[in-house]
């Protein structure tokens, strides 16, 4: 895949343009990691290589600045995703309260297993580290939502209700 | 309910817009330091105040503060901590999330201190929409003139922007957290020199945690003197504590330090008690990376004082008897919690987190995760529990930052207090196999400590 093909709506851009002034003369690359959020949300949910060049073009970067900052960080997703992944924090204080038990739910219900993508293309089952939100455990993040206390009856109607949505959940979205 | 400094608003209706925490006295603290301080008497008054840094260390903030290079000339930057990702920590996500402008307000009297103009907000990832909402609280404070050019006629400039992360518990790791912020991998730096002398882009840098920042507010309102009353000796104020685990009321509470740890997880005004009629087991009481204490040293100290919310006391018997009050990400466990299975899910966690620089600690989280996966599904020995022991020890103070001491701490305190467990695993694989199995009980107290 060429850049060519990389997505970037004029909204998107604009969006770009404008983190890219935030920062003092010459230090541009500070845009690097919210553009590759961006990037990514434009790119139906993952980094594909000529994505990261097309946004080392855009900061003016070599591109091993992208890849090597994109590899680092646990929320870029470097193969193609399901619309919605389902981000189970399964760290201590949820792991307290049943996060075993829901991951089990899940791959049961969704019929994957962690890591996984359902052959719609609609869900990706993963486990993440403590998302700040064990005071509502067990929990899971779906694009730039957190749904809480969960049980099995509430995990239920939310994959109702991303299955009805059909849109593809980021974490840039406007909740 | 103790004194509340920092919450004492949060549940009136519509406090997250400019008006109406102006009209609950919001900006207060700007107008006092802006129209009647200079900047160093600001940190006078956080000097005085004891205020102690609230993500986890706890070194005194106006010490860190007077710290700060001025050299002519070169920009000076405050960089706000908000990548809270230590375990058991949701504090800063609450205040940032209901009263945002709280978290501006102490931004800009802070900055004005240190004589920043540009100042950051570094905020986890995951937290997107929390930044969408401190974005919105930035900009009207914009629009009613907190922020920008010549606030309130003073000649002192502010811009103050938000910056997400991408996913990274190091990046809380102040200066892989600038690192982070100058759009690089995070990767900690060594140490000196310190962010007040080369932080951001090579300047002087003050990198404070959330809460830390909005008790700037309190204490520039009443003066450091007072917020030094609040509290016990050298733990002054109040602080968030985050509940959570196996208790009736999980959530966060603003406590006044000095609270008793008994009073603070059975009383309703608090945790009220543990869940399900169960037992006290244990508690990780300043978030994953502070010793865990069986239930009777978490109550009282060996020397048999009632265990306090506070610093020191929280400390009281070093890692020997003792823990920390870090972040204050308050973890209770419930008898039926499996210990050695919450240390393999903590290793797992630190394995997973860390940067890879230092060989003791990328090589040792893996090792530690390897050996208790084994010790936790049944395939354990004996001498693991030993080995165990030694990696944790070889990790311990042998990297670049911290996050090795924090991944070799909750080893060590698990084998030191719950030793038995580690044995019952080794001993019994085939009752282990169930994650879901009874633990063994504890052994008599007076073998404790």
């Amino acid at each position: 895949m060429s850049t060519q093909q990389v997505k970037f709506s004029d909204e998107a851009l604009l969006e770009c343009q404008k983190i890219i002034k935030r920062y003092p003369e010459g230090k541009q690359k500070s845009a690097l990691i919210p553009i590759l959020h961006i990037a990514q949300a434009e790119n139906d949910g993952w980094l594909s290589s000529a994505t990261m060049d097309k946004v080392a073009d855009l900061l003016q970067l070599n591109p091993i600045e992208v890849y090597e900052v994109a590899t680092f960080y646990s929320m870029y997703n470097l193969k193609p995703v399901g619309k919605c992944i389902l981000e189970v924090c399964k760290t201590v204080p949820c792991w307290l309260n049943g996060a075993e038990d829901l991951v089990a739910y899940l791959e049961k219900k969704l019929k994957i297993k962690v890591g996984e993508t359902t052959p719609d293309g609609m869900f990706t089952i993963k486990t993440v580290e403590c998302l700040g939100s064990c005071g509502t455990a067990p929990m899971l993040q779906c694009g730039a939502n957190y749904h809480e206390n969960l049980t099995e009856s509430k995990a239920d109607a939310l994959i109702e209700k991303l299955r009805t949505e059909n849109t593809r959940k980021n974490y840039t979205d406007i909740i | 309910m103790g004194k509340q400094l920092l919450l004492e608003n949060i549940n009136v209706e519509g406090i997250r817009t400019l008006e109406v925490y102006r009209k609950m006295g919001g900006y207060a603290s700007v107008e006092k330091a802006i129209k009647t301080m200079s900047p160093d008497a600001v940190t006078e008054e956080v000097k005085k105040s004891g205020l102690r840094g609230r993500g986890g260390a706890g070194f005194p903030t106006g010490m860190k503060w007077s710290f700060l290079a001025k050299p002519a000339g070169v920009p000076r930057y405050l960089v706000c901590n908000a990548d809270e990702s230590e375990p058991g920590t949701f504090k800063d996500r609450y205040l940032m999330e209901y009263i945002p402008h709280a978290l501006i307000e102490g931004m800009i009297t802070a900055s004005f201190a240190l004589g920043a103009n540009k100042s950051f907000i570094y905020i986890r990832g995951e937290y997107f929409y929390i930044s969408r909402i401190l974005e919105h609280a930035i900009g009207e404070a914009y629009a009613a003139g907190w922020l920008g050019k010549n606030i309130l006629g003073s000649g002192f400039d502010l811009d103050l922007t938000v910056q997400v992360g991408a996913g990274a518990y190091i990046c809380g790791e102040e200066t892989a957290l600038l690192e982070s912020l100058e759009g690089k991998r995070g990767n900690p730096r060594i140490k000196p020199p310190f962010p007040a002398v080369k932080g951001l882009y090579g300047c002087p840098t003050v990198v404070n945690n959330v809460e830390t920042i909005a008790a700037v507010v309190p204490i520039v309102n009443h003066g450091g003197d007072e917020y030094a009353k609040i509290g016990l000796g050298k733990s002054t104020g109040t602080k968030l504590i985050s509940a959570s685990g196996n208790i009736n009321k999980p959530g966060v509470y603003e406590i006044e330090l000095g609270v008793p740890v008994e009073e603070f997880i059975f009383s309703d005004e608090y945790c009220g008690g543990i869940a399900n009629g169960r037992k006290f087991k244990a508690c990780v009481p300043g978030g994953s990376s502070v010793p865990i204490l069986p239930a009777d040293l978490m109550l009282k100290t060996s020397s048999g004082e009632n265990r306090l919310m506070t610093y020191e006391s929280l400390s009281e018997g070093g890692f020997a008897t003792g823990s920390m009050l870090g972040s204050g990400g308050f973890i209770v466990y419930d008898d039926r919690a499996c210990i050695v299975r919450s240390t393999y899910n903590f290793s797992h966690f630190y394995r997973h987190e860390s940067c890879g620089q230092c060989s003791p600690c990328r090589e040792g989280t893996a090792w530690m995760e390897k050996i208790l996966h084994r010790l936790e599904n049944g395939l354990g020995r004996i001498e693991d529990i030993d080995l165990l022991w030694d990696v944790q020890g070889k990790i311990e103070g042998r990297t670049i930052c911290p996050l090795g001491d924090a991944a070799a701490w909750p080893v060590a305190a698990a084998i030191r207090h719950f030793r038995h467990e580690f044995e019952y695993h080794a001993k019994y694989p085939e009752k282990v196999k169930d994650p879901k199995h009874t633990p063994p009980p504890m052994p008599s107290l007076a073998t404790v400590g």
